[in-house]
């Protein structure tokens, strides 16, 4: 016999005690451990080193770890130009990261070629590589890659689940399979359409 | 022989290399343009003159570039050659020029008077397209290995012909 207790509405929590989804838990613990890789060709990548130094101090937001290694990073941040030839080591580290992975396209040249439309340089890495965050500026100023940071955080926050789904974006837009298979033959009912009586009609004197 | 010179002062210094120049393969054109001393060779009497060069005590090699003159109105060549090389030993500096013409341009390589002039002919085989016959190891430096064009002659549009984006696109699916 199960004996109904019914329960005031809202729960006595102790304070200690925090009740949230596990995707947003998930989302804010990937959030603030941000651990850069830093994808530095050319003068932005001077300022990334800036970004990361005493004075404007990219560790106040949980990105202190500037590994080299993509294994061990999930931001990569592009920062200068990226010639063609570059380009196919680009797209390696890329695809040696781990998911959750997020870009950040630091600086003109990184988002768009910046004043280099020439022969050797990628007008813009996100023709190659999914980006999340472009910041503008030549060399863009640490407050401007700090400020990046922060909306990639708030992206990953609002976006961010615990599986990573967000990032299968196929697997989200085909269609699910049936369990079971339909049958080849389709047969159009025009009992109630009389659209369809109309163009059976005309197809069937078409036919004939 | 015409010797347009700008300054009097180390006329005799340049001049001698020049004179050996002159005796050793025909009257060549010199000139001296602000304190710099240039000479103008054939290109089949390249290699001898600059290895003779090289015995006169120019040691260093400093540059090999080359000069498309395609839209150049006077011009009698297309690709014009720039030798510059200096001496530690009496601290002097001569510029040797040639000239080559399409198609197929070719110059004897210098590597073995030289061996700075190896990567420094392969940048210019690998932006201009001028084969140096003799080099040991005549491949692209700067562009990458797969490319077809030679990018800094005149003909070649700036934006390139599509290399810079004919490259696999990588997205969220299967990144």
């Amino acid at each position: 016999m199960a004996v109904i207790h019914s329960e005031s509405p809202s729960l006595e929590l102790p304070e200690n005690v925090v009740v949230s989804r596990l995707d947003e838990l998930a989302s804010w613990c990937r959030k603030n451990s941000l651990w850069p890789m830093p994808f530095a060709t050319a003068c932005c990548g001077i300022e990334l080193m800036a970004t990361g130094a005493a004075k404007h101090d990219l560790s106040r937001f949980g990105a202190e770890v500037f590994r080299f290694s993509p294994r061990q990073c999930d931001l990569m941040i592009v920062a200068g130009r990226v010639v063609m030839k570059m380009l196919p080591v680009l797209q390696r580290i890329w695809q040696q990261m781990h998911e959750p992975k997020w870009c950040i396209s630091m600086g003109a040249c990184a988002s768009t070629g910046g004043v280099f439309d020439t022969y050797a340089v990628v007008q813009g890495i996100d023709r190659f590589i999914p980006v999340d965050m472009y910041v503008p500026g030549c060399p863009p100023r640490p407050e401007q890659l700090i400020q990046a940071i922060i909306d990639l955080q708030d992206k990953i926050q609002a976006e961010g689940t615990i599986t990573g789904r967000e990032f299968n974006t196929r697997q989200r837009q085909d269609k699910k399979r049936a369990l079971v298979e339909c049958p080849e033959t389709l047969t159009l009912d025009a009992s109630r359409n009389p659209n369809l009586q109309r163009e059976l009609s005309n197809s069937a004197i078409n036919v004939n | 022989m015409t010797n347009t010179s700008k300054t009097s002062t180390s006329n005799a210094v340049e001049n001698t290399h020049v004179r050996a120049i002159n005796a050793f393969c025909g009257p060549v054109e010199s000139s001296i343009y602000r304190d710099q001393q240039r000479v103008i060779v054939p290109v089949e009497k390249c290699f001898d003159a600059l290895s003779m060069l090289k015995d006169r005590g120019f040691d260093l090699f400093i540059d090999v570039t080359c000069v498309d003159y395609l839209e150049y109105r006077k011009a009698k060549h297309r690709y014009g050659l720039v030798y510059l090389l200096a001496s530690t030993i009496n601290a002097e500096r001569l510029t040797v020029r040639t000239f080559v013409d399409d198609p197929q341009p070719t110059v004897a390589s210098v590597v073995p008077l030289w061996e700075a002039a190896n990567w420094l002919e392969r940048e210019v085989w690998d932006l201009f397209g001028i084969h140096f016959t003799g080099h040991p190891d005549l491949r692209r430096l700067v562009m990458p290995e797969e490319f077809t064009a030679h990018p800094l002659r005149k003909d070649y549009p700036l934006q390139g012909r599509g290399e810079r984006h004919n490259f696999p696109v990588i997205t969220r699916d299967h990144s």
